[in-house]
């Protein structure tokens, strides 16, 4: 079903990218060659967060109680660590793995099948991975950037990882009707957890788009790299 | 008799002028011994107390923490702004279009962008709860002029990688300065560059400043 979903996405972002594939972009910057599609799409995204997602998650934050929404928050934290150990094994760091598979041997029993976080008191950290990111440890290259419908920023080679991800237990979970729910509550948990800081985005770029390109980019790069990416230039 | 008495008391004067000259020397030496302690502060020693107090002081005041902003951007000029490198930050972040810029330029370019960042990464740090820093070892040999300070937010969820770059700075008002911060492996400085160097190719260096003003005042206007 939510594989459905994305592809439809991917779908919806080719014929967009027809549509618009002549429009020209001041600076292109080498990165970024789908710059005016990606634009098109982030003010579409801006415009359903301010409509949808930020209302629902200040609603769902107002009549939710905080040890509630922690709890939902540590639920899904922890079926995302079920996915993290995999791919943590898959590229061969093995602290990370030991890490990750700890958290959710713990979190799972002590932690009441994840709604407590005791692995966090015992100070076994988070290390979280993804199948794109293993893709890159095996030395496929990130491509273009690309924004997604909802779903927002995204290197191709993260586009190309989605099948992959969709099979994260958190989307797999409960019977037919709840593969909609849970995937559906997980973004706003994830939104809600953003509400007191998203209007950086806006109010410390002269260019939103840009600002978060170039962090995403960066910040890819830096998970490529084990947070130790080598210098390229830079500093004048 | 009279002769033995004066040159006692000569003897007497000599004794407070040696206890006198060895007392001041004591003073003098304990306080330049007490500034070059401040000077010699390792980076990551600076950076952990920083970090520290500001975390200290946003968790013991209720009112930063409920978002009274005024407070907190009071709490980053005191503790955050002396230790930054300014003018670095800013002419990394404009590159080489700050080489054309006249010296009035640059200060109005350094004021706006200073406004900007204080703003808004203070509504960041009023976000803060049960964090709590940890640093990583540093690797840097004592004749560095550069380093790279790495640290951690640790609470619930991922910790959170913050990484400084510090210059040090000889003569007034020495000792290692922050030019650059790394958030979750990005820096911020270049996180500002191709921004920067779109305005000023459209419209300048005058135009860029025009931007950021503009920027801080919506950002004022949107606060209240």
């Amino acid at each position: 079903m939510m594989l459905g979903r994305k592809l439809q996405c991917v779908a919806v972002l080719a014929v967009l990218l027809l549509l618009q594939g002549c429009a020209t972009v001041s600076r292109p910057d080498p990165r970024d060659p789908l710059e005016s599609v990606n634009r098109t799409i982030f003010g579409f995204n801006d415009a359903v967060d301010g409509a949808v997602l930020k209302p629902v998650a200040k609603g769902y934050r107002a009549i939710t109680p905080q040890w509630l929404r922690r709890g939902v928050s540590n639920f899904f934290n922890n079926l995302e660590d079920v996915w993290s150990a995999l791919n943590n094994g898959l590229q061969g760091r093995g602290q990370a793995f030991s890490d990750s598979v700890g958290r959710v041997l713990v979190n799972s029993t002590i932690g009441m099948f994840g709604l407590l976080d005791p692995a966090s008191e015992l100070n076994i950290e988070r290390r979280s991975a993804d199948f794109g990111q293993t893709l890159g440890k095996w030395g496929v290259p990130p491509g273009p950037y690309v924004v997604l419908p909802i779903l927002g920023p995204y290197t191709l080679r993260e586009v190309a990882a989605i099948p992959v991800d969709s099979y994260e237990p958190k989307y797999q979970l409960g019977d037919q009707d709840a593969h909609l729910v849970l995937p559906a509550l997980s973004l706003v948990d994830i939104r809600t957890k953003f509400l007191g800081t998203d209007d950086l985005l806006g109010g410390a770029s002269l260019d939103a788009y840009a600002f978060q390109r170039d962090g995403y980019l960066q910040r890819q790069r830096n998970i490529q790299f084990d947070g130790n990416p080598p210098e390229d230039d830079t500093e004048p | 008799m009279r002769r033995m008495f004066f040159s006692s008391t000569s003897m007497m004067k000599r004794d407070f002028l040696r206890k006198l000259v060895w007392g001041s020397a004591l003073v003098l030496g304990l306080g330049a011994s007490l500034q070059a302690l401040a000077e010699d502060e390792a980076p990551d020693a600076l950076i952990k107390r920083i970090s520290t107090e500001v975390l200290d002081a946003i968790k013991a005041d209720k009112s930063m923490r409920a978002g009274d902003m005024n407070k907190v951007i009071a709490l980053v000029d005191s503790k955050i702004l002396p230790n930054l490198d300014f003018q670095r930050m800013t002419s990394s972040s404009v590159g080489p279009g700050w080489r054309q810029a006249t010296p009035e330029q640059q200060k109005r370019l350094q004021e706006e962008f200073k406004t900007l960042l204080v703003r808004t990464y203070s509504g960041a740090l009023a976000q803060v709860s049960d964090q709590s820093i940890s640093m990583k070892p540093l690797r840097a040999s004592a004749e560095d002029k550069e380093v790279v300070v790495r640290s951690e937010v640790k609470g619930s969820g991922d910790p959170i990688q913050l990484d400084y770059r510090l210059v040090k700075t000889p003569g007034q008002g020495a000792g290692w300065k922050i030019y650059n911060i790394n958030v979750l492996g990005v820096w911020l400085v270049e996180n500002y560059k191709s921004q920067f160097a779109a305005e000023i190719n459209a419209k300048g260096i005058d135009g860029l400043i025009a931007s950021l003003v503009e920027r801080n005042k919506a950002n004022a206007n949107s606060k209240k």
